[in-house]
């Protein structure tokens, strides 16, 4: 018996939450959003650190990376096992990590818990101490750390990529060299908190349960007392993008080809910037694309082809990948060509597009549909200039 | 200046409905009214370790073949509908059960519960889908294992070294050999036996009516016939009585690494099993955890530690037998015999030592804000519900399970380290290419 597929309902329309924003006299941004639900509030803090071009951007990377590693394991008042233990007992997490552009903080507490973290954040901040053995012994277990990211395959193809976009610019280095890691000494991670962990540039948002006045307040009674000043860096323009031959590295033994394409994509500000969006769908950014139908669900040669697009501030771009068997590396690379070709000359169906549209407005909705996806979303618009609404 | 816990025991609240279909199908509805957003997942109570023998990975090989077709329903068909209403959907195969979700904007839930019982009813086979769906798994296979340092280290080398039977031992990714040689009429028997309403659970949670579910429910899954469901074998093993000690080589891997596993009691038995949950945490959450301090911050002999109950690394949905599994990894300069010593040290402390209340009350306290966070999604939300009711019969636990944790004890944590003797384990080593 043939049963009927049900036609959706009428789509709700999405709200756009309110954002209460407010600023203190240091000059830190600060966004709050209500979202009641589990007892919780999501914390995160982007904090502006963009990176020279050339040799002192992969000094710098270096020296963020390993800063973002130990800011955790001392203060001027506490050592790395009181502030955890301090940490636990608020049932809160809170880590530091960084790329070419920011330093990131992402926390989530217990939300009666909300004004200790925001102390401990205060703390880290302006006593931060980099004390000198904890700086040496993860400096030593960074580097082993690297050795172990670098033994896979995905991230071999993807430096190589990135060099090759990139240059000299800083981002080129996903992950910095090991060598410039040993060479990264406690004082200067001192001297490069000093000049850069400011509040000048910087944004916090808060999202939970919490009510914004009340989450204002109690950012401003914790972080007003860090009013360290400096310059707002900001990321050099990236290289134009050429087209370039395929890199072929050699892998012995490897039971797969790790396939990996990029180059350079709109701005979300660009006229063209939806209309990319929906053709990076149509191509391979989802499941019911043209790519995983023909290489995966046809072909069999891989699992997990995908492109998607990212927005770094000075440059935003798109990136493809998919791991094929290694006798099939020819003919993926064939069909991902002959895809490639066929979006840039054959108009896209209307049913493809209205899916790839509909998936693009769906995700949106579900993105933003708990507290940690809602803090995500609203402090990368922010701290990418852009506004929720 | 001490930070204080928070005064107010944090508390989740959601309304859970619960019903069953004559069918044997069970039902649990969490209504939320705040996102227009809703998730469905269906969990059949069939993973690895029912597989039969010869037929390794063949309950994750079926998985990718619910995806391929169905009563109604052509291949892709499945992912155009739920992707071109603007959602998300996945599987996964675990040790004691295999599930399939969605989350989707609201208005597509009659939709997607439409496409799940559409599967549910029978799944369309054919030769193609199955050779393209063997030569996909053996790419993820590839992916995730053969071409990945510590690929599959240890929930698949920790296994044969644990355990005896079949069902507990055996590689439920699967051996190449015995993918390929997977035939359709498997496939139909496999769905038979286990993919019977009886045999299932459905949740549906977020901005739902749980009326309005439960006759979209009836009128999409009430017609499935009902299927006689075989009652679960016990898959329970004598325990341990000397350690077993195992190496594998990892020519990718570019440092060693080591794997400690314990079987800890029946996680059907909560009171019994929770203080374990609570005891794995004490020992690796964060750098106030016995052996991150110990092993990362004083020793400094590691590179990282991690420890998890569960072959799988989730305590909560694994049935017995199950292990607590400490894993390190360290420098080639660090004797493994080093590590394994120093793991042991700071287990026999706290057995013989104890640890105090507030120890337990901060580690309990992260536990807590971790599970709510996890519940907080929709998508969390169901598939803990669906785990509660397929493996206790109460999707309640939802609610109850941060005030369970709250009544663990330092005494039944240090009594359970207690039984985390050298005589009842298995340690595995990974061994780089480079120390050969």
């Amino acid at each position: 018996m043939t049963r009927l597929v049900p036609q959706l309902a009428k789509a709700k329309a999405f709200k756009v939450p309110t954002v209460t924003e407010t600023a203190l006299d240091n000059g830190l941004r600060v966004l709050v959003l209500r979202r009641p639900g589990v007892p919780l509030v999501e914390l995160r803090l982007r904090i502006p650190f963009a990176a020279p071009s050339g040799k002192r951007g992969r000094a710098h990377v270096a020296r963020v990376a390993l800063l973002s590693d130990t800011m955790l394991l001392g203060t001027e008042r506490r050592d790395a096992p009181t502030l955890a233990r301090d940490l636990q007992s608020l049932g809160a997490t809170l880590s530091v990590g960084a790329d070419a552009d920011r330093l990131g903080f992402g926390g989530s507490v217990l939300s009666g818990g909300l004004g200790g973290l925001l102390e401990l954040l205060a703390e880290l901040l302006t006593a931060a101490s980099y004390p000198k053995r904890e700086v040496r012994g993860e400096r030593e277990r960074l580097v082993q750390e690297l050795a172990i990211h670098r033994s896979s395959a995905g991230v071999v193809a993807r430096e190589a990529l990135l060099a090759r976009m990139y240059g000299n610019h800083p981002y080129a280095h996903d992950l910095p060299e090991s060598d410039d890691v040993d060479a990264v000494t406690a004082s200067q991670l001192r001297s490069l908190h000093t000049a850069r962990v400011i509040p000048a540039g910087s944004v916090i948002t808060l999202v939970g349960d919490i009510t914004p006045a009340r989450g204002a307040a109690l950012v401003a009674e914790a972080l007003r007392g860090w009013t360290a000043t400096g310059d707002v860096a900001v990321t050099p323009a990236v290289p134009e993008q050429e087209g370039r031959r395929a890199l072929l590295l050699d892998r012995p033994g490897a039971v797969q080809t790790t396939v990996r394409l990029g180059g350079a994509a709109p701005s979300r500000t660009a006229d063209d910037y939806a209309a990319t969006t929906l053709a990076n769908l149509v191509f391979g950014g989802y499941f019911s694309s043209r790519w995983v139908s023909n290489i995966r669900e046809d072909k069999g040669y891989t699992y997990s082809p995908h492109s998607g697009i990212d927005h770094p501030a000075a440059g935003s771009r798109l990136f493809a990948g998919a791991d094929v068997a290694t006798d099939v590396t020819a003919p993926a690379l064939l069909e991902t060509l002959y895809e490639l070709g066929r979006m840039a000359t054959v108009p896209v169906e209307q049913d493809e597009l209205d899916r790839a549209r509909q998936y693009a407005l769906g995700t949106m909705a579900l993105s933003t549909a708990s507290q940690a996806g809602l803090a995500g979303q609203v402090s990368q618009l922010a701290g990418s200039g852009l506004e929720l609404g | 200046m001490p930070t204080k816990t928070p005064a107010r025991s944090p508390r989740a609240s959601f309304t859970v409905d619960r019903e069953q279909l004559s069918n044997g199908l069970r039902v649990v509805v969490l209504p939320d009214r705040s996102s227009p957003v809703v998730s469905v997942a269906v969990y059949y109570d069939v993973g690895m370790r029912s597989e039969p023998e010869g037929r390794t990975g063949f309950a994750h090989l079926f998985e990718h073949l619910m995806f391929q077709g169905s009563a109604n329903l052509a291949k892709t068909e499945h992912f155009t509908y739920v992707q071109g209403s603007g959602g998300v959907l996945n599987g996964s195969t675990h040790v004691d059960y295999t599930n399939y979700f969605e989350v989707l904007p609201s208005n597509a839930a009659e939709l997607a519960l439409f496409l799940e019982a559409d599967r549910m009813r029978s799944v369309a086979l054919t030769e193609e889908n199955l050779d393209n769906q063997v030569a996909v798994v053996q790419n993820e296979i590839r992916v995730n294992v053969q071409n990945r340092p510590y690929g599959g280290f240890p929930w698949l080398s920790m296994p044969p070294l644990l355990f005896e039977s079949f069902a507990n031992s055996h590689d439920g990714y699967g051996s190449f050999v015995d993918l390929e040689a997977a035939t359709l009429d498997d496939a139909q028997s496999f769905f038979d036996s286990y993919y019977a309403p009886g045999n299932a659970v459905l949740t549906v949670a977020g901005d739902v009516d749980t009326d309005q579910v439960m006759r979209w429910v009836n009128e999409q899954f009430g017609d499935i016939p009902g299927r006689e469901v075989a009652p679960l074998p016990s898959f329970a093993e004598p325990p341990l009585t000397a350690e077993r000690w195992g190496v594998v080589d990892d020519r990718l891997a570019p440092a060693p690494a080591v794997a400690m596993a314990w079987r800890v009691p029946d996680p059907a038995d909560l009171p019994s099993y929770l203080p374990f949950v609570v005891l794995a945490e004490v020992l690796t959450d964060g750098d106030a955890s016995r052996l991150q301090e110990r092993l990362l911050l004083k020793d400094r002999i590691a590179t990282s530690v991690g420890g998890y109950l569960g072959i799988m690394g989730d305590p909560l949905d694994a049935r017995d037998p199950t292990p607590m599994m400490v894993e390190v990894h360290h420098a080639s300069e660090v004797p493994v015999r080093t590590v394994v010593d120093t793991v042991d040290s700071e287990l026999s402390r706290l057995a013989q030592d104890g640890c105090d209340e507030d120890e337990v009350a901060r580690t309990v306290a992260r536990m807590t804000a971790r599970y709510l966070r996890d519940v907080d999604p929709v998508l969390g939300r169901g598939t803990h519900a669906a785990v509660f009711e397929q493996q206790r019969g109460r999707p309640e636990l939802l609610n109850e399970l941060p005030v369970l944790l709250a009544e663990v004890t330092a005494e039944q944590v240090a009594a359970a380290a207690s039984t985390l003797g050298l005589d009842n384990r298995a340690v595995l080593e990974l061994r780089p290419a480079g120390d050969a």
